[in-house]
């Protein structure tokens, strides 16, 4: 279910009474209907399923994410090296037997 | 009306799926995947006695007189008609003189039809000849016979056009998927994907802006450069309808190799990526007007890539692959994370998904 | 993609792996519920990095897939009347329903669109006023908010030719149905997270502690479904059976209210029948009484239709996690997705047509090659 996809907003205005965004989707631009997030600002990022953002994604979490998975092998340094291991999943050979 | 919405007869019912006794024809028997092969297999072929070898490719190659001809034809019902990046003229041309080019063929001439709604502006067919005479000038080529025909007005979308087209073949190149070995590298010419997300940009119901435009455009002088490295190229393919995975399963089929394809290799251009993330669609899929595939032996490959490099329009050319001998028919990807998928061929149309 | 493609990243992929791999001792079977979820990992190979003890089990997420044979069939009887044009999301018009699909609906004369929005639908019966305009209105939590406001909207801006065919479903019964299977075998979830962007998380505590399963809000990048099967698999070995969210960036607890709160005006809880599994009481939605005018199945006397699911197919067991597809003695030989025998091979995110996608290539299943004509 529910193909939604990340886009920033470009600009917002009211049609048809209907508060609406053109939103960028990595150089796709679409219109978007906002009437479920109706403060969404320009500049911020909402997740769009079907033409509706249905929620604001946010940034702060995102990084905050990332950085977690980035720290993860650091925190579990009694289960081996863990730049040894992340070497092993360079980009020309992703390690495809290291999940066996 | 009563009729429309009877209960279905449950006496006669049995499982619910297999659609391949259509009786009539639905969209996707265009969508140049399975469901068009099975309509030239089951209902167009029997009606000619079969087809000659080589008949069911692009172009066919025929020896006339002691000549090797190419002879190619293509019919174009593209919505809207024009288009960013080009428009039904361009196309009509391009893929012609591209089907032909896929032969080895540089396009000497082509005949050009035109079937005219009633009511279609006639200052739109002045811009479609135009934009006919324009590509056939940029390709070399020259439009020597043509035809003419209207058909009522709702019986058409204003403009179809069909061109058909010659080319010689040079001594020496012979390109066919059976000529595909394992170890054979397989290259693209450039961004896929481009054409398809242009034209959907301006279809009713998806509209949406971007600034891709189609990529239509004439490969011959391409291939030229590449056999101009060596003629021993073993095939080449223009990846419109159905995309590249239609291209490169056609190619394993009828070579009984498997293909890899490494799919952080395939250039996806941003906004491609943006329109089909967006749409739920894979680039791999999206049809192309203005690239093409190709299996080059490996002691070639590197100095063929670079001819392409040094052409206009393969610029961005790239390694993407090579035929095996594992999975035989097959085409499977090396995803980024290392895993791998089967790129099937598409079953018909592809169609924006929500989930 | 920004957003989309740091959630790609083989190195992090990698961190995770190793910490699943670290954490695992022994065989624990999750289900990741969403059809969305299942593309993404078929899509990227996932399942097949993981480590062994690690088995996921498509659920039943995937609209299309779960979508009853008989509303198929409703569908296809609007859909063919002259005055209706059936506007519908792309995934619907392959779905079969009794012999036949939306594409020959089409191909037979009636006029059948793709749409990308709802509010396509819409704008389409504002400008056929002489038409019936009716939207197929499928989908779970994420999908129902959108469609709802079409209704809304119609009923506000007064377009009368519109309506909706609803067939709307939750995720929380349905995982209630399946922990209620005696042969269960889930013993942890990954929540479907644009669901929960829009419900938010409330629902679940009382399953997971009701059932005693883990149940792990994740999204749909490759890094996400890998954090989702981490923290599940964590809690596992550790015994524990909370709720966690692993999508924070886009799942709030309270979800989006504007949405619940149209959801709520529009819809009414009712039982709904999931294809191959049966009906699970208050499992989806229905149009409200005062929205009565916009519904579909009363507009065109449809109610009559009832259409019984065919004995073949075996899709229950394999969306109940019951079934491995490959198990099946349809697949790959009478079942394929060129001749689906249920749903589950017709969607591309089905578990049969992603284990006929992938798996016969690992499994070794045989497959009968195709001639394939190279008409291209």
């Amino acid at each position: 279910m529910c193909l939604a996809v990340p886009g920033r907003v470009l600009g917002v205005e009211e049609r048809d009474g209907t508060r609406m965004a053109t939103v960028d989707f990595g150089g796709v631009v679409k219109e978007v209907c906002l009437e479920y997030l109706p403060d969404l600002r320009v500049g911020e990022y909402a997740i769009v399923h079907v033409g509706f953002a249905l929620q604001r994604l946010d940034e702060e979490s995102a990084r905050r994410t990332l950085e977690l998975f980035e720290n993860l092998g650091m925190l579990q340094e009694e289960f081996g090296d863990p730049w040894e291991q992340a070497a092993r999943f360079g980009d020309e050979e992703p390690a495809r037997e290291a999940g066996r | 009306m009563s009729d429309a919405v009877a209960a279905p007869d449950l006496l006669s019912w049995s499982c619910p799926a297999p659609l391949r006794g259509r009786p009539r024809v639905v969209m996707g028997h265009g969508g140049g995947g399975a469901l068009s092969a099975e309509l030239i297999e089951q209902a167009v072929l029997p009606g000619l006695g079969g087809a000659a070898p080589g008949a069911l490719t692009d172009s066919a190659v025929v020896e006339l007189d002691g000549a090797r001809l190419a002879f190619s034809t293509d019919s174009f019902v593209v919505r809207p008609l024009f288009f960013p990046g080009g428009s039904i003229g361009d196309l009509a041309v391009n893929g012609t003189v591209n089907d032909l080019a896929m032969s080895g063929a540089r396009a000497a001439y082509l005949s050009c039809g035109l079937i005219l709604e009633e009511g279609v502006e006639i200052e739109t067919v002045g811009r479609v000849a135009e934009a006919l005479g324009a590509a056939a000038r940029t390709a070399g080529v020259r439009v020597v016979t043509g035809d003419t025909k209207v058909v009522e007005a709702g019986h058409g979308d204003g403009v179809y056009v069909n061109t058909s087209g010659i080319g010689v073949v040079p001594a020496g190149v012979d390109l066919r998927p059976e000529r595909v070995v394992p170890g054979d590298v397989v290259l693209v010419s450039g961004a896929i994907g481009v054409h398809g997300v242009a034209i959907m940009s301006e279809r009713e119901n998806l509209r949406f802006e971007t600034e891709v435009e189609s990529d239509c455009a004439p490969l011959g002088g391409l291939v030229e450069a590449m056999l101009a490295v060596t003629s021993d190229l073993h095939v080449l393919r223009d990846p419109t309808r159905g995309g590249l995975a239609a291209s490169l399963n056609e190619i394993a089929v009828a070579s009984g190799c498997g293909v890899v394809v490494r799919e952080r290799a395939v250039p996806v251009p941003q906004p491609v990526a943006g329109a089909c993330a967006m749409l739920g669609l894979d680039p791999m899929y999206v049809a192309n007007e203005g690239k093409l595939v190709a299996f080059v032996p490996r002691e070639h490959a590197d100095a063929v890539l670079a001819a392409m490099r040094a052409h206009h329009l393969g610029a961005d050319a790239a390694v993407i692959g090579e035929a095996v001998a594992e999975h035989p028919g097959m085409v499977v990807a090396r995803t980024g994370l290392g895993g791998t998928r089967v790129v099937d061929l598409p079953m018909g149309e592809q169609l924006p998904r929500i989930c | 993609m920004k957003y989309i493609e740091e959630f790609q990243d083989p190195k992090l992929a990698g961190r995770l792996l190793d910490d699943i791999r670290a954490t695992v001792t022994r065989p624990w079977a999750l289900m990741e519920v969403c059809g969305g979820q299942t593309h993404s990992i078929i899509r990227h190979g996932i399942d097949q990095l993981l480590p062994e003890e690690v088995e996921l089990i498509h659920g039943p997420g995937c609209p299309v897939c779960v979508t009853p044979l008989e509303v198929i069939d409703k569908a296809l009887a609007i859909a063919s009347r002259p005055e209706v044009i059936f506007c519908s999301f792309g995934d619907m018009l392959r779905v079969p329903g009794t012999g036949r699909d939306l594409f020959q609906v089409r191909g037979e004369g009636g006029d059948v669109r793709v749409v990308y929005s709802p509010l396509d639908a819409l704008r389409i019966a504002e400008e056929n006023p002489d038409r019936e305009v009716v939207f197929f209105g499928i989908g779970f939590e994420t999908t129902a908010p959108p469609n709802a406001m079409t209704v809304h909207q119609a009923r506000r801006r007064g377009i009368r030719n519109f309506s909706l065919l609803v067939s709307h479903v939750r995720v929380p019964p349905a995982i209630e149905a399946i922990m209620q299977s005696p042969d269960c075998r889930v013993q942890g979830f990954l929540a479907a997270g644009h669901v929960c962007s829009v419900m938010g998380t409330r629902e679940y505590p009382a399953l997971a502690e009701r059932f005693r399963v883990p149940i792990v809000v994740t999204g749909f990048e490759p890094l996400d479904i890998l954090e989702g099967v981490r923290r599940t698999v964590r809690q596992l070995e550790r015994g524990e059976h909370t709720v966690d969210n692993a999508y924070p960036r886009a799942v709030r607890p309270e979800g989006n209210p504007a949405a619940r709160a149209m959801l709520d005006d529009v819809f009414e809880v009712a039982d709904r029948a999931w294809r191959g599994i049966g009906v699970i009481p208050d499992s989806g939605w229905r149009l409200a009484e005062r929205y009565r005018d916009h519904d579909a199945e009363h507009r065109f006397q449809v109610g009559d239709i009832a259409t019984l699911e065919p004995a073949e197919c075996r899709s229950g067991e394999v969306l109940q996690g019951l079934l491995k597809p490959h198990e099946c003695e349809a697949f790959g030989t009478a079942c394929t997705p060129r001749t689906p025998l249920g749903a589950t091979m017709v969607s591309s995110e089905g578990a049969c047509a992603a284990y006929y996608l992938y798996r016969r290539l690992e499994l070794d299943v045989t497959v009968p090659q195709r001639e394939e004509s190279s008409v291209v």
